[in-house]
């Protein structure tokens, strides 16, 4: 299995993530710079979190003109998994790869905390891991997260089963009061319609192994290699 | 040739920042406030004069960069160089 992880400048959690993949899986990722044009063939390539180029303009606006963007869109259309994380989340939605926005927190705050999701939908390549309804505890850290779409788009998401993680409590309720930064219908994670790329605004690599606070994240990792292999 | 684009959330939006600027104004004792919506200022200074392809290419600056057309609306203002 081969995974990369691009780094463009102002990534940060570009070490977080490959320090997870290989403490769950034994694989250790290639790091990618976004400057990149021509690179061997990955199962797996992750836009990490952070602040690419400091969010100027838009979060992830210019990060998803950078050189390497164009590539994985190509290979995105070959079917290559794409995970997008926090702002990857962000960089997917600017460069199309999935539909939506993500736009300022409601409360106008960063928002650091563990939340709880459900797993909406553990159908696919990053989720089966999980129970259908499954409540886990991940940690956020964002600014702007409120997931923003038309009411046409969002209809399709419902249709087609792309909402793979809303927020919640740790009942699994899902109202606007446990909901942390406005998104619309409570949501934290999306697949594209063919089902290999995924965008979430919490953290899976922040709480895969107990000394962190949480191995929740670790089924995450787990469907995902279980896929590839 | 100077342009200048501002670049707003669209009507239909929620601009947090605005209704905080608001609210903020309210407290200062300037009550007659309908409502506040915060944007951008984009100035860009062309090399040339003003030419039909310079005012497309801002156009496509505009669509695929500086604004995000699902929650944003833009105005470009071309200003001439005396």
């Amino acid at each position: 299995m081969r995974v990369a992880i691009v780094v463009f400048p102002g990534s940060n959690c570009d070490r977080d993530i490959s320090w997870a993949i290989k403490k769950v899986s034994g694989y250790k990722p290639d790091y990618l710079w976004h400057k990149e044009k021509n690179f061997i063939n990955y199962d797996l390539i992750i836009l990490p979190g952070g602040f690419s180029y400091g969010d100027y303009l838009r979060c992830g606006a210019i990060g998803s003109h950078s050189p390497i963007m164009n590539e994985i869109k190509k290979r995105s259309q070959k079917g290559v998994k794409i995970i997008g994380i926090c702002n990857g989340f962000q960089i997917l939605t600017e460069s199309k790869l999935l539909p939506g926005s993500l736009l300022q927190n409601e409360n106008l705050k960063f928002i650091c905390k563990k939340i709880f999701l459900k797993v909406k939908n553990n159908n696919t390549f990053f989720s089966k891991k999980y129970k259908l309804n499954e409540i886990i505890n991940v940690p956020i850290a964002h600014m702007e997260g409120r997931y923003y779409c038309n009411k046409e788009t969002l209809k399709e998401l419902e249709n087609n089963k792309q909402i793979i993680f809303q927020y919640c409590n740790d009942n699994g309720d899902i109202k606007k009061t446990y909901n942390p930064n406005g998104s619309i219908m409570n949501i934290a994670g999306i697949i594209n319609l063919k089902g290999n790329v995924l965008g979430m605004m919490p953290h899976p690599e922040r709480c895969s192994e107990e000394i962190l606070g949480g191995e929740n994240g670790i089924k995450f990792f787990k469907s995902i290699f279980e896929s590839i292999n | 040739m100077k342009v200048k684009i501002e670049v707003m959330l669209r009507d239909s939006i929620l601009d947090p920042q605005g209704n905080t600027i608001k609210k903020s104004l309210n407290n200062l004792g300037f009550k007659n406030i309908k409502n506040v919506r915060q944007g951008k200022l984009i100035e860009i200074d062309m090399n040339s004069n003003s030419s039909n392809k310079d005012e497309k290419n801002i156009k496509r600056m505009c669509e695929d960069v500086l604004s995000n057309s699902l929650t944003e609306k833009y105005k470009i203002k071309f200003l001439k160089n005396k």
